[in-house]
């Protein structure tokens, strides 16, 4: 009987120093099970994620308190070794791969396909050299069962992060032996019609007897794919429910232990200068698996414009391509003068800002403080926070005022922290997210361009993140370039949206225009001319 | 799977190739800057110096066949993350110590080299583990404290040679010990095994020397090291290079990887150390060891290869262009300013800036990442680089 459960909480308690992070949390996981675990940003599901990965950072900080049996056997979970060895396979909520290898690579890391030469008979089997040609085999045959059709030779250094998220996968998926997988929201960065083909992959392997615990703020999701679901608030399990009795709003209450009124923002009737703020003509942007072939795009003066369109299409290549982070060529007009491009100082000082969808990557420096992201780009490029030296023609950072705006912002923005001098690398996904945000719409920029600004924040906070963007672009007229994988998101936000296409816009649309119009143009049919 | 074929027809528009070929040139220079300066440094001095290029063939021909191998026994510790190893001078210690046994028991060519070599790498293996070890312990600071361990282990040599011989170890050969019994010569001369290695095959083109055997040994080098590289271990050292958290969570283990990339480095820098000193033909018993750390990494860098980043063809080069331009420099300051301890001046110099100049962009680099546009950037270069070993 106990051997079909594939893995049992029993009573884990952590907490990171004084602070308590899981209290008491039980939860159990039967073969081909799916359990799905929600709950807000910061309840403390990717620490227990952690626990059951033997991730370092556990052990770092004096491990946990409480019991994790596998397959029936109380179990010590020491290293991810350990855990690896135990038949676990894990996706990390930040992608843990490395850009400097290829696609295969990355795939294969430690347990790369090897053969036997007459030095490693010897020497021992680190010696024995790897087949590189099984490698990009095996790679091509787990990238296919999710069907993501990313050259495996490629390399992972620029690779847009929807295509790191399959990249993941595939690795584990590769594993064979696999008796649990546990995936810490996997879909944050897909679309739609992308997540529901990797939901089919995580059924396949369901199906095929193996336990898949995952993490998604994505209820839809959840309620598509999850037998069972696990509500975590405040690092104690709210309650643990079969699907069938489970309903949407019931569950998003629990995770807030709030009612949360579902009110769609709605678009005040309003109206955008005229003139248009940004010309794009022919761009062309060199992002591996986000290629950007000749855009022409008009951005007019404090409107919003969502970008739109599938992973690999180009939607995330533009606003990476105009911030000089990746080869570009074409002319871009801001005002109507000229950006040069590949130069990133350049972009900053016409008035552009970035809010990467790469937080960890481009975003965030992980061990400074939350202020110190928040503020330090702004004092930098922007002059702000600065006073002057007395008579001094010099000027230094005034951390009063920094602190008092890291205040503002975590209160604004709801950011789960101890304070403003916790370092960033100490905050949940979520919440890091939360402090990219803020540093984006600190620098207070002519031109916002921000990609999956809501990557990782769950719907409490979601609502609050884009009323904040949408209340910037009303108060202050920023103009605002949104990207994002979510249609509903666009649709919520946007004066007009464009859908990206083989590395071209498709069409613009109107966010009112009907599903089924979205759904053709984003598969490259049809298409309404721009403008 | 009708969605996965448009993804890849979405990957396959590789178009902007314009966009690839305009910066090629503009790339290939920038990542070459390092190497281009200082060819450019040498040809100048080659003509101001006037020297006879035969002269400065043959001597860089024999200054090439007992600095190459050193060199290269740097690259597998930046390739592993620990960056610029001073610590290999201990590896030259270890050497040494072998060439001085030889020499003791007065073994002859080849025999005595072999000696040496093979006394050497347990030495050489022990002292690599501690200092990987140490290097563990002092993550984020390897160099300095690679720097250090170079420094404390010259301490033990001089205890070990100055005192020790002649009192705990009962060594009583006149050719290497001191008149008064007790401690090494400053100078030891190799009677039985110079040039052991240089004359196994010697060749004469145009009338210049070629120590044919020498190159051998480093030729296979390159060969394992480019084996190295395609198998596990290599991947295990590279994957430990660029983020040890990842590598952790794949399972790797990155203390004991990065231990494996010291024990490497010290071994080779052993041998290393017998091959430059069979060319020298004696032992500056206590000064030999101690500059060949900065010569060496001074010629990787000079190859353009950096703290984070480096190739066997940047060590190759690097050692060209930085000893073509010790060759030159004396004579060059000698024609241009009168006087030939101004170019003695200059080389120094050079030695120590450049080691300068790469810590400083090293650690400028990791702090000036403020703005994440130009993290962004910076990041990429170092993973381009990285990669391309
Ligand atoms: N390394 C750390 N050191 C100290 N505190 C930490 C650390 N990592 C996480 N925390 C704290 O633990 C709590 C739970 O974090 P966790 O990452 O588990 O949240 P989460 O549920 O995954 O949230 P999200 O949905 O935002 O990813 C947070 O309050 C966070 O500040
Ligand atoms: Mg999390």
């Amino acid at each position: 009987m106990d051997d079909n459960w594939v893995l049992q909480v029993k009573d884990v308690s952590k907490a990171y120093g004084d602070n308590p992070v899981l209290n008491k949390v039980n939860l159990s996981l039967k073969r081909g099970e799916i359990h799905a675990l929600v709950g807000e940003n910061g309840a403390g599901k990717s620490t227990l994620m952690n626990i059951l990965f033997g991730m370092p950072v556990i052990h770092e900080t004096g491990g946990f308190t409480g019991e994790v049996w596998l397959k029936g056997r109380k179990s010590e979970i020491k290293s991810p070794k350990d855990a690896m060895d135990a038949g676990i396979g894990m996706v990390h909520q930040e992608f843990m791969l490395l850009p400097g290898f290829s696609v295969a690579e990355n795939v294969k890391l430690n347990r790369e396909p090897t053969k036997p030469n007459w030095f490693s008979k010897v020497a021992g089997p680190k010696f024995e050299t790897i087949n590189l040609h099984k490698m990009g085999y095996d790679t091509r045959q787990a990238l296919d069962r999710i069907e993501i059709g990313v050259d495996e030779w490629l390399p992972l250094m620029g690779m847009p992060v929807g295509h790191r998220q399959f990249i993941e996968i595939a690795r584990e998926i590769d594993k064979t032996d696999l008796s649990l997988i546990v995936l810490d929201e996997p879909t944050a960065v897909l679309t739609e019609t992308e997540s529901s083909r990797l939901l089919s992959a995580l059924n396949k392997l369901a199906g095929s007897g193996i336990g898949v615990l995952f993490i998604s703020h994505r209820l839809d999701e959840v309620f598509e794919i999850a037998d069972t679901i696990t509500v975590l608030r405040d690092g104690e399990v709210i309650c643990t429910v079969p699907k069938h009795e489970a309903r949407v709003e019931n569950i998003a209450e629990m995770m807030v232990g709030r009612k949360i009124s579902n009110s769609k923002a709605t678009q005040p009737g309003r109206t955008t200068g005229n003139g248009n703020i940004l010309e794009i003509r022919n761009l062309s942007v060199d992002m591996p698996g986000e290629y950007v072939n000749g855009v022409d795009l008009n951005v007019r003066k404090g409107e919003i414009l969502g970008i739109g369109g599938l992973a690999g299409h180009g939607k995330l290549g533009i606003a990476n391509g105009l911030m000089g982070l990746c080869h570009s060529a074409g002319t871009v007009m801001c005002d109507s003068q000229e950006i040069p491009l590949n130069d990133s100082r350049a972009a900053l000082d016409a008035g552009l800002v970035f809010l990467s969808e790469d937080r960890r990557g481009v975003g965030l420096l992980l061990d400074e403080s939350i202020e110190d992201n928040i503020a330090l780009a702004s004092v930098v490029s922007r002059n702000k926070f600065v006073k002057k030296v007395g008579p001094l023609p010099i000027s230094v950072e005034d951390g009063k005022s920094i602190r008092e705006h890291a205040r503002e912002m975590i209160s604004l923005l709801d950011i789960k922290c101890t304070g403003p001098q916790q370092s960033v690398r100490r905050l949940s996904g979520g919440n890091q997210q939360k402090v990219c945000v803020a540093k984006a719409i600190t620098m207070e920029p002519e031109v916002l361009l921000v990609s999956e600004p809501t990557r990782g924040i769950d719907v409490g906070a979601k609502e609050r993140v884009l009323s904040v963007i949408k209340r910037l672009n009303a108060e202050k007229g920023i103009t605002v370039v949104m990207t994002s994988s979510e249609l509903a998101e666009l649709r919520s936000m946007c004066d007009r949206i464009a859908i990206m296409y083989n590395g071209k816009i498709h069409g613009i649309l109107s966010p009112d225009a009907p599903d089924a119009e979205f759904g053709f143009c984003m598969a490259g049919g049809g298409g309404v001319p721009g403008d | 799977m009708k969605e996965g074929v448009q993804v890849k027809e979405g990957l396959r528009v590789k178009e902007p190739l314009r966009v690839k070929e305009q910066l090629h040139v503009k790339e290939l220079l920038r990542r070459n800057a390092v190497p281009a300066l200082f060819l450019c440094m040498c040809v100048l001095g080659v003509l101001i110096s006037g020297q006879n290029i035969r002269y400065i063939a043959q001597e860089l021909i024999s200054r090439l066949a007992r600095n190459w191998f050193l060199v290269l026994s740097l690259i597998i510790p930046v390739t592993a993350g620990l960056g610029l190893n001073f610590a290999i001078v201990l590896g030259a210690m270890a050497g040494q110590v072998g060439l001085i046994v030889a020499t003791h028991c007065k073994l002859p060519g080849l025999v005595g080299l072999i000696t040496a070599v093979v006394l050497s790498i347990p030495i050489a293996i022990l002292l690599g583990i501690s200092a990987g070890h140490v290097l563990n312990k002092a993550r984020g600071r390897e160099m300095i404290t690679s720097m250090m361990l170079g420094f404390f282990a010259n301490g033990l040599y001089l205890l070990v040679f100055l005192f020790m011989v002649g009192t705990v170890f009962p060594i009583d050969n006149p050719e290497i010990v001191l008149d008064t019994g007790v401690g090494l010569r400053g100078t030891i001369e190799l009677k039985y095994c110079k040039y052991a290695l240089d004359n196994l095959l010697r060749i004469k083109v145009l009338g210049i020397n070629i120590p044919v055997g020498s190159f051998a040994v480093v030729i296979a080098l390159c060969f394992g090291m480019r084996w190295l590289y395609k198998t596990k271990l290599g991947q295990e050292l590279r994957a430990v290079g660029q983020d040890m958290g990842v590598a952790s969570v794949a399972g790797i283990n990155v203390d004991r990887t990065r231990v494996i990339a010291m024990v490497l480095s010290t071994v080779l820098a052993a041998i290393g150390q017998v091959i430059f000193l069979q060319n020298m033909g004696t032992i500056n018993t206590f000064n030999s060891h101690q500059q060949i750390g900065t010569v060496a990494i001074a010629s990787l860098l000079v190859g353009g290869a950096s703290v984070t980043s480096a190739t066997v063809g940047q060590g190759l080069i690097g050692t060209l262009l930085f000893q073509l331009l010790f060759i030159v420099s004396p004579a060059a300051g000698q024609r241009l300013m009168g006087n030939a301890q101004i170019g003695e001046f200059f080389r120094v110099f050079i030695g120590y800036g450049i080691i300068a100049v790469a810590l400083l962009i090293h650690s400028w680099g990791r702090k000036s990442s403020l703005e994440s546009a130009s993290r962004q950037a910076m990041m990429k270069e170092e993973a381009k680089t990285t990669g391309s070993m």
